[in-house]
């Protein structure tokens, strides 16, 4: 198989999944008991403002018509209005994507950076005491609840020291880095274990090859056959893990984009949710449902590229 | 041989046996959740105070002898809540981890023994599922039902049986073409039979070992829920609650927040240690962490 024809399968394997998240979301709206404009209006829409409110959400057509058109806008990115808002959701959805995406990728950064070095010692000094260490610190890292990391971070680093801001988020470039210090370090705090665990074993297997064999024979010492010669195979899995785990990942994103005040997807959905802004909500299940799908194909071709082993099997 | 010997030994020497096999972490872990099971059950006599009454007297008392864990805004004991939090996460997470492993297992188990339509239909609502995070598709789901106990129960048990199901399935499709399967299709067993009596005591260990971390991220998943006010309402003393109202407090009070995300730390490290221990005891080749 060529790379061409892979990456052709590969999409068209996605155009059932993509449809039933579509029609998830399209449903959202649907199954909400009773009337969502009412509920959103809090009940004190008049038949009139009631009327206009539908036929503007398109609500007052047949369900396949409303989901032919959901279909159609979302393709072009339009994703419906917001009652509450009066804006259109793909502008407000799409200005806090970016925010959310950095986020995402400062705190893969910042999860490799902390899995790494403690995953190469666990694999060096594997079943002996900093083994069994490094996997203690990875059992309590992953029992930390995001939002309570969230907090002791903000009195230790934002208030007690002083070093980073503790909400919002910047206006130039340097000033956004320095914003998602706090956040992004609390979510990869919670996947570095998960990385660590999954990098060990990778380590440990790679360690089994004949090349390390072949390397170990030519006389190379222990630390210089790990890091020249295991990890570049062990790291070729990282980016699978990574995007396996991206759902935990914007899930621990939505607790801690709240908790910082961070104006990215989750704390949108937050507030959407309590505002009960039905076309927001469904819009935003949608995009990160997509998000998701995205980043493992993203994932999926970045690994093919690396090793073209893949293709033959 | 071994097994068909240890059978006939007197039930105390199995126990004791049993337990002698059980690595390090089954052990540690095991004790550390029976303390908080028993400390919940006995919460009401462990401590003077009650989780509701409010002391105004009293308000934002750093942690001292009568007040180990300090008070909050409203003057109560805040390790007398934590106690009594007890009562509230941990059946929350064994119930929305255990109910959908029944029918997560027996379903992935099912798709993967019988494969065709089935498991096709199966595996596309797994596809979809699990494009949504978690989280979101969680809070999407209360959003729609409104809030409440019950619905985020509703919401975890539409959702939460598909890592079940796809482990379990992956699992059966290795198991299907052992001997022993064949053997027992090869006697005239229908798959009813072959599935529930000979394989899912074979496919189930993954699972099982999947549930511990399960168990946490519920209990997360719940904290977390009420922390951004979709979950328990305030006057309940739910960790998650908890850290949510001592927010405010953070600057002058910093107990009242951290001290209950102690006893989510201590929870889930036991459960995890539970988890690590019984992939071993198991010989499980995945770990604890997810």
């Amino acid at each position: 198989m060529n790379l061409l024809s892979y990456i052709v399968s590969r999409l068209l394997q996605m155009i059932p999944v993509v449809i039933g998240v579509s029609l998830v979301a399209f449903l959202a709206i649907h199954l909400v008991p009773g009337d969502p404009v009412q509920l959103m209006m809090h009940g004190r829409a008049t038949p009139e403002t009631l009327q206009a409110a539908h036929a503007k959400l398109g609500l007052d057509q047949p369900l396949l018509v409303q989901y032919w058109n959901f279909i159609r806008n979302a393709a072009t990115g339009s994703l419906g209005t917001s009652i509450i808002q009066n804006a259109d959701v793909g502008k407000i959805v799409g200005e806090r994507l970016l925010p959310t995406v950095l986020l995402l990728v400062t705190s893969a950064v910042f999860a490799i950076l902390i899995a790494l070095p403690l995953s190469i010692i666990a694999a060096r000094r594997s079943d002996q005491l900093a083994d069994h260490v490094i996997r203690l610190l990875g059992i309590i890292g992953f029992a930390m609840p995001p939002f309570w990391v969230g907090i002791i971070l903000m009195l230790f680093f934002g208030i007690y020291l002083d070093w980073f801001p503790i909400s919002g988020y910047g206006r130039s470039f340097g000033d956004r880095m320095y914003h998602l210090v706090l956040p992004s370090l609390t979510i990869a705090l919670f996947l570095a274990p998960i990385l660590i665990q999954s990098l060990r074993a990778a380590i440990l297997d790679v360690m089994t090859a004949e090349y390390i064999t072949v390397a170990r024979a030519k006389g190379l010492g222990p630390w210089r056959v790990l890091i020249k010669h295991a990890l570049r195979n062990a790291l070729m899995p990282v980016t699978t893990i990574l995007a396996v785990n991206i759902g935990w990942l914007l899930s621990g994103a939505v607790v801690v984009e709240y908790l910082f005040s961070f104006p990215g997807l989750g704390s949108l959905l937050v507030r959407a949710v309590g505002q009960r802004d039905y076309p927001v909500i469904q819009g935003l299940s949608l995009v990160f449902a997509i998000l998701v799908l995205f980043v493992n194909l993203l994932a999926d071709l970045s690994y093919m590229l690396i090793d073209r082993r893949v293709l033959k099997a | 041989m071994e097994y068909s010997k240890a059978l006939n030994l007197p039930l105390r020497r199995r126990l004791a046996e049993e337990f002698s096999r059980w690595p390090m972490t089954l052990k540690i872990g095991s004790i550390m959740f029976l303390g908080i099971v028993l400390a919940g059950i006995f919460a009401p006599w462990l401590v003077p105070y009650d989780p509701y009454t409010q002391d105004l007297n009293n308000t934002l008392q750093p942690p001292s002898l009568t007040h180990p864990f300090g008070t909050d805004n409203f003057g109560r004991d805040v390790l007398t809540r934590v106690l009594f939090g007890i009562r509230i996460d941990l059946p929350f997470g064994f119930l929305t981890t255990y109910v959908p492993m029944v029918y997560g297992v027996v379903l992935g188990a099912m798709a993967g023994y019988a494969g065709g339509f089935f498991d096709g239909i199966l595996m596309r609502v797994l596809d979809v599922v699990v494009a949504f995070p978690f989280l979101v598709l969680i809070i999407v789901i209360v959003a729609i039902l409104g809030p409440g106990i019950f619905n985020i129960y509703l919401s975890i048990f539409l959702t939460a049986w598909t890592m079940y199901a796809r482990l379990a399935r992956a699992e059966m499709l290795v198991e299907r073409n052992k001997d022993y399967i064949l053997a027992a299709r090869n006697l005239g067993y229908g798959p009813g039979r072959i599935v529930f009596r000979h394989a899912l005591p074979n496919v189930i260990n993954s699972s099982i070992v999947f549930s511990m971390s399960d168990f946490v991220l519920n209990i997360m998943l719940v904290s977390g829920l009420s922390f951004l006010g979709l979950g328990v309402t305030p006057p309940t003393p739910e960790w998650g609650a908890m850290i949510a109202e001592g927010r405010d407090f953070i600057f002058e009070a910093w107990w009242i927040s951290t001290l209950p995300g102690l006893a989510l730390v201590v929870t889930g490290a036991a459960l995890c240690l539970i988890g690590d221990g019984l992939a071993q005891r198991l010989g499980e080749r995945r770990h604890a962490l997810i």
